[in-house]
């Protein structure tokens, strides 16, 4: 060819086909799944014609709304307490050295790497082993682990791009390390601790594993109850129930990447 | 407190200096040892549990503990049991292999050919199904997998005849690839957009085919985030549960298994030793995403 390949088209290289495939690929199934539940037809694969029973039959279905507030429940007791434990770690680990940092610091990460099903049997093993039943409880406690974990990292992240000398200026003209703690650092670090919560909160609605075997019989959280569903197959009802969560977390995610933008915005114009 | 002159005093500290020295001490202590606690008790301790029941042969609950041997990890040796452990390697080198093939060209057609202003959002854009449940994601795929599902509709449509998809290996690694290809993709990523491409011009300008150029330059420039991105990828699927259990084949994968063992079987001294194999085999991985690996681009 003696044409110089112009540098104005790079957008219909073969890696810009494979790159809409994927695009594809990650979002057909989520649209598909969307497009189901509104089929009136219950198990084939044809279209039944429109129909909102899928969404009607949730709402009369207390099994998934008490799965539901359950799940609501462990999440937003966990986070709320990983948030502070979190952000405690984070500073924690940021300002000072002490003798067996590194071991801490590499527990610290321990959550993020073991598989779920690891920590699931040790952690049953363990209450067990200390005689405590098995309720919603546990999940929590169980669930503050891979949460503290997770805002820990993601505070920590922040807390490396930030000036040291700020918090030490609050100490110098006299505030308490209390005072210095709550009116210099803690705002700074506000969207990380949101945008870490919100992490938490998505991989704790998330968890089927952790729950399962810390639950015993009273609690049932709402991956519990999806997989007992789907274990036998297709579940329209399920479909409906997916594509409200999905919007859902598609808001979360929203709100996360927006928080981050306007943090970033902040930091550069400073 | 009136102030007399224009000189102004530095205000006097607020604590005497052995009670700052003291909170200077604390401060660590009250900090870090919350979280320190948590961690140990329910994590360390845990796992230190595990690794002393996977060392009773045939533990079981409530039954009295025999003495200590190696017979759990001898039992892994069993044909069945290490079948189990192979389908569990094949399917996650499966997927990280899917993966990198799969995401290799995404991150490198958003990291170097799209529009600079669109990068992030084209990212962004991609990781967001991570967002959503894991367990959603797989269940999408039995809507579409299933015999009287969407592929083989449309296979009937065009005239082809529909397939068994469903529960068989290659619907566990259609699962992984789609459950894990956006960590792979923000990983190479990563790495790609550091690739300094003066190289790729000077290798243009000298006559490389921009094959030539790939191979020589893009590609050993990005090994750590191939590693990198690899690694996580394989301990990721090799854990998974989810889709091996709700798309694959009813024979088992290692956390099948173990699930098995503590929770229909009771054998928990078996399902301990797995479990600490299982953790063994994600350590050995982290061992190498940590001396080959592009660490900047796996915290990411």
């Amino acid at each position: 060819m003696n044409i110089a390949p112009s540098a104005a088209k790079p957008s219909f290289s073969w890696q810009f086909v494979v790159t809409l495939l994927m695009y594809g690929f990650m979002y057909i199934p989520i649209l598909i799944l969307a497009f189901y539940s509104f089929n009136a037809e219950r198990f084939s694969a044809n279209w039944g014609g429109f129909s909102l029973r899928w969404y009607v039959s949730l709402l009369n279905d207390s099994r998934i709304q008490s799965a539901l507030l359950d799940s609501l429940r462990v999440a937003f007791t966990a986070v709320a307490v990983s948030a502070v434990l979190g952000t405690m770690m984070a500073v924690g680990l940021a300002k000072y050295r002490f003798p067996g940092k590194g071991l801490y610091r590499g527990i610290s990460y321990l959550p993020l790497i073991i598989p779920d099903i690891a920590i699931a049997v040790a952690t049953l093993v363990f209450l067990v082993s200390i005689g405590l039943s098995l309720n919603i409880w546990t999940i929590i406690a169980a669930h503050i682990v891979f949460c503290l974990a997770y805002i820990a990292v993601v505070v920590s992240t922040r807390l490396t791009g930030l000036n040291p000398h700020l918090e030490e200026a609050a100490l110098d003209l006299g505030a308490t390390p209390l005072q210095a703690f709550m009116k210099v650092l803690l705002p700074e670090l506000m969207p990380a601790i949101f945008s870490g919560c919100l992490l938490a909160f998505v991989l704790s609605m998330d968890d089927l594993l952790i729950a399962s075997f810390t639950a015993g019989d009273g609690a049932n959280t709402l991956p519990m109850e999806i997989f007992s569903r789907v274990k036998t197959g297709v579940k329209p009802d399920i479909n409906a129930l997916s594509v409200i969560l999905i919007l859902v977390s598609g808001f979360l995610a929203f709100l996360s990447e927006y928080i981050r933008f306007r943090s970033e915005r902040r930091r550069f114009r400073q | 407190m009136a102030i007399s002159s224009s000189t102004v005093e530095p205000p006097a500290p607020a604590h005497p200096g052995w009670q700052r020295h003291l909170t200077k001490l604390l401060q660590p202590f009250l900090l870090l040892a919350p979280s320190g606690l948590w961690l140990v008790m329910l994590l360390v301790v845990p796992t230190v549990l595990i690794l002393e029941l996977s060392l009773i042969p045939g533990f079981r609950l409530g039954q009295p503990a025999g003495g200590y041997g190696l017979g759990n990890y001898l039992q892994i040796f069993q044909i069945v049991y290490l079948q189990v452990v192979l389908r569990s390697l094949y399917f996650a080198t499966g997927a990280t292999i899917a993966c990198l093939l799969l995401g290799f060209p995404v991150a490198y057609w958003i990291a170097i050919k799209a529009p600079k202003r669109w990068r992030n959002l084209l990212l962004v854009g991609f990781i967001l199904p991570l967002w959503t449940s894991s367990l959603l994601r797989a269940y999408a795929w039995i809507t579409i997998l299933r015999p009287s599902g969407l592929l083989n509709s449309l296979l009937g449509a065009i005239g082809l005849p529909g397939q068994d998809w469903l529960y068989r290996s290659p619907a566990v690694l259609i699962g992984m690839a789609y459950s894990f290809l956006p960590y792979m993709v923000l990983i190479l990523y990563a790495s790609l957009e550091k690739l300094d491409r003066r190289l790729l011009e000077a290798a243009a300008d000298l006559g490389a085919t921009p094959q030539q150029a790939f191979w020589k330059i893009t590609v050993p420039q990005t090994l750590p985030g191939i590693a990198a991105g690899g690694l996580l990828v394989f301990i990721a699927s090799l854990g998974d549960f989810v889709v091996p259990d709700l798309l694959g084949p009813p024979s088992m994968t290692l956390s099948r298994l173990i699930y098995d063992q503590f929770l229909r079987f009771r054998n928990w001294g078996f399902g301990s030793s797995l479990s600490l194999i299982l953790i063994f085999a994600v350590s050995v991985a982290i061992a190498l995403l940590i001396k080959y690996g592009d660490r900047n681009a796996a915290q990411s």
